[in-house]
């Protein structure tokens, strides 16, 4: 008898069916590409001169932060709205009945998220650079810290989109919920706003989570090091970062053990 | 992996499953034999489902035993799951993809799959095999679930309510499809409520209702269960007259001699499927009002 086929070759598989349907999906394709292109444009039109500190603009450090944002969206948002919808249109159910190891959907959606993390930061980085003075890393360092930064944000971030996708209640229901917690990190992690200029127990309230912190690694890669001025600790405190994403990997991971389910509540 | 030795295909014994105040499978037995064709056959809510869901692997039960090619569904692993064929009823799921594309994907989770341009030829998908899943019409679409179901070359299939909403027509040539599969020496346990197509396929039928079987055999042996359901009809006076009865024969030699030879208008009705299962039903909801009369508990 011929022998299964293994984790990795149908999680290889998986990669390319998702990649197909998340870039025929019209919805996927504007939550992720088209809505931060807009928001760039409308925050780098409006605040557009605006310094906030010597010869750096708000537009440069409102870039950066929608980078660290583009992790977010790819992983999080992305994996918590379109679960809760495959456990429903019965996506789950049918791979729950073949001999597809659970691990090889994990493979394809962490495939699928990273290609569209790099696919919207391709994107986003091209925009800031022609149009918003954004300067691609210069240093080896700087590339280091985008591919560190990059890494540990998606890995934390898919890893508690899956653990969230247990949260909403219905697949339509789904963005409704993810939508408000993204935009609230947003406003309060420093992206919309700028971190050092928020009141003290909101800067609190952002540290506990990734966004702040990767947003904060973001701009030391594509801001001039002048800017670490306006940043709360006057450094950009690089090694907090890493272990506050670290940490959020374990969490994550925890939790998507620990609460993931393949099925609708209710139904076993 | 300890494989039971076991005759049959699928063995359910004392199968309980209940969902906090309603027992959905009330202690439900049945063995089927491998190459068998066997249909759970009752109303909606009678239990089919679930039966089918906790063999499949999807659901848990309360109590009781059930093996499927001698392992618990419970506890099934890859090796398991890769022998057996699930047709579900969705309608929704791989949209953005076409007929082709889904099912070359699904023929890469198993170790000897059929070809999958056979498979969609086989389910008459061939024109479709670059149409995306979403424009499928519901009839084009269970096809697909079907495909997709046998792409692993299953030795157990299931098939839970597989021609809703099929025309006739459609229905016939999923009914060739299925004997095709069963003449491969393919288990088969088909849900329906159709009881055109339980005794067109079936070998067995078990008619369940409340969570219970109620009655299991042949189409034909199910018939011989309930007495009196042959009808014998002549004209008489300008009237229909009919009775049901055990001895149609010896109604109509009565009726010949009295009417000296040729008989009016004779017609004998055999009971069909129909009338057997829809007397098993009334008789379940008498013992079932039995039950409430006494005060017992009638879930």
């Amino acid at each position: 008898m011929s022998s299964l086929p293994s984790t990795g070759a149908i999680g290889g598989r998986r990669v390319v069916l998702e990649l197909k349907q998340f870039f025929r999906d019209r919805n996927s394709a504007l939550w992720n590409f088209a809505f931060p292109m807009i928001l760039l444009v409308i925050f780098g039109s409006v605040f557009g001169g605006q310094d906030i500190a010597p010869g750096i603009t708000f537009t440069q450090y409102f870039v950066a932060g929608m980078i660290a944002s583009g992790v977010l969206y790819t992983s999080f948002q992305n994996l918590a709205i379109a679960i809760p919808l495959e456990r429903e249109d019965g996506t789950l159910k049918r791979l729950g009945g073949t001999p597809m190891p659970k691990n090889s959907y994990f493979i394809g959606k962490i495939g699928m998220v990273f290609v569209a993390y790099v696919a919207q930061v391709a994107i986003l980085i091209a925009v800031g650079v022609a149009f918003y003075g954004i300067a691609l890393p210069s240093t080896g360092m700087q590339w280091f810290t985008f591919v560190w930064a990059s890494l540990l944000g998606l890995v934390s971030c898919t890893l508690l989109g899956i653990a969230f996708s247990v949260v909403p209640r219905t697949g339509r229901g789904a963005s409704a919920v993810v939508a408000p917690i993204v935009l609230v990190l947003q406003f309060t992690s420093g992206v919309f706003f700028v971190f050092n200029q928020l009141p003290d127990w909101m800067q609190k309230f952002a540290s506990l989570f990734p966004l702040k912190w990767l947003a904060q690694a973001m701009r030391s890669v594509f801001l001039p090091d002048a800017a670490a001025v306006v940043e709360v600790g006057g450094s950009w405190e690089l090694g907090m970062c890493a272990l506050v994403l670290a940490i959020w990997c374990g969490i994550g991971l925890v939790l998507a053990v620990v609460f993931f389910r393949w099925t609708p509540r209710g139904s076993s | 992996m300890i494989t039971h030795v076991s005759e049959a295909a699928i063995s359910v014994r004392g199968l309980r499953k209940g969902y906090g105040d309603v027992q959905a499978v009330d202690g439900v037995d049945f063995e089927i034999a491998f190459g068998e064709c066997f249909a759970l056959l009752g109303p909606n809510g009678a239990g089919k489902t679930t039966v089918t869901e906790i063999l499949e692997g999807y659901r848990s039960r309360d109590d009781g035993t059930a093996e499927v090619l001698g392992i618990d569904p419970g506890h099934g692993d890859r090796h398991w799951r890769s022998q057996l064929g699930i047709v579900l009823q969705s309608d929704r799921d791989l949209g953005d993809l076409t007929v082709a594309e889904a099912v070359h994907h699904f023929a890469g989770y198993y170790p000897d799959p059929r070809d999958p341009d056979e498979v969609i030829k086989a389910v008459g998908l061939t024109e479709k095999h670059k149409s995306r899943n979403l424009k499928l019409s519901g009839g084009q679409r269970r096809r697909l679930d079907v495909a997709l179901g046998i792409i692993g070359r299953p030795r157990v299939l299931f098939l839970d309510e597989p021609t809703t909403g099929f025309d006739p027509e459609a229905r016939r040539d999923f009914w060739e499809l299925i004997e095709g599969l069963k003449a491969e020496g393919t288990t088969i346990l088909l849900t329906t409520h159709y009881l055109e197509e339980a005794e067109h396929l079936a070998d067995r039928v078990a008619v369940i209702a409340r969570g219970r079987v109620v009655a299991c055999g042949s189409p034909a042996e199910l018939g011989g269960r309930t007495r009196g359901l042959t009808r014998v009809h002549w004209l008489e006076d300008g009237t229909l007259h009919d009775v049901r009865t055990e001895e149609p024969t010896r109604v109509v030699l009565e009726l010949s001699a009295r009417f000296g030879g040729e008989v009016p208008g004779l017609g004998v009705d055999r009971a069909r499927l129909e009338d057997v299962y829809l007397s098993l039903l009334d008789g379940d909801r008498e013992a079932a009002d039995e039950d409430f009369a006494q005060g017992g508990d009638a879930e």
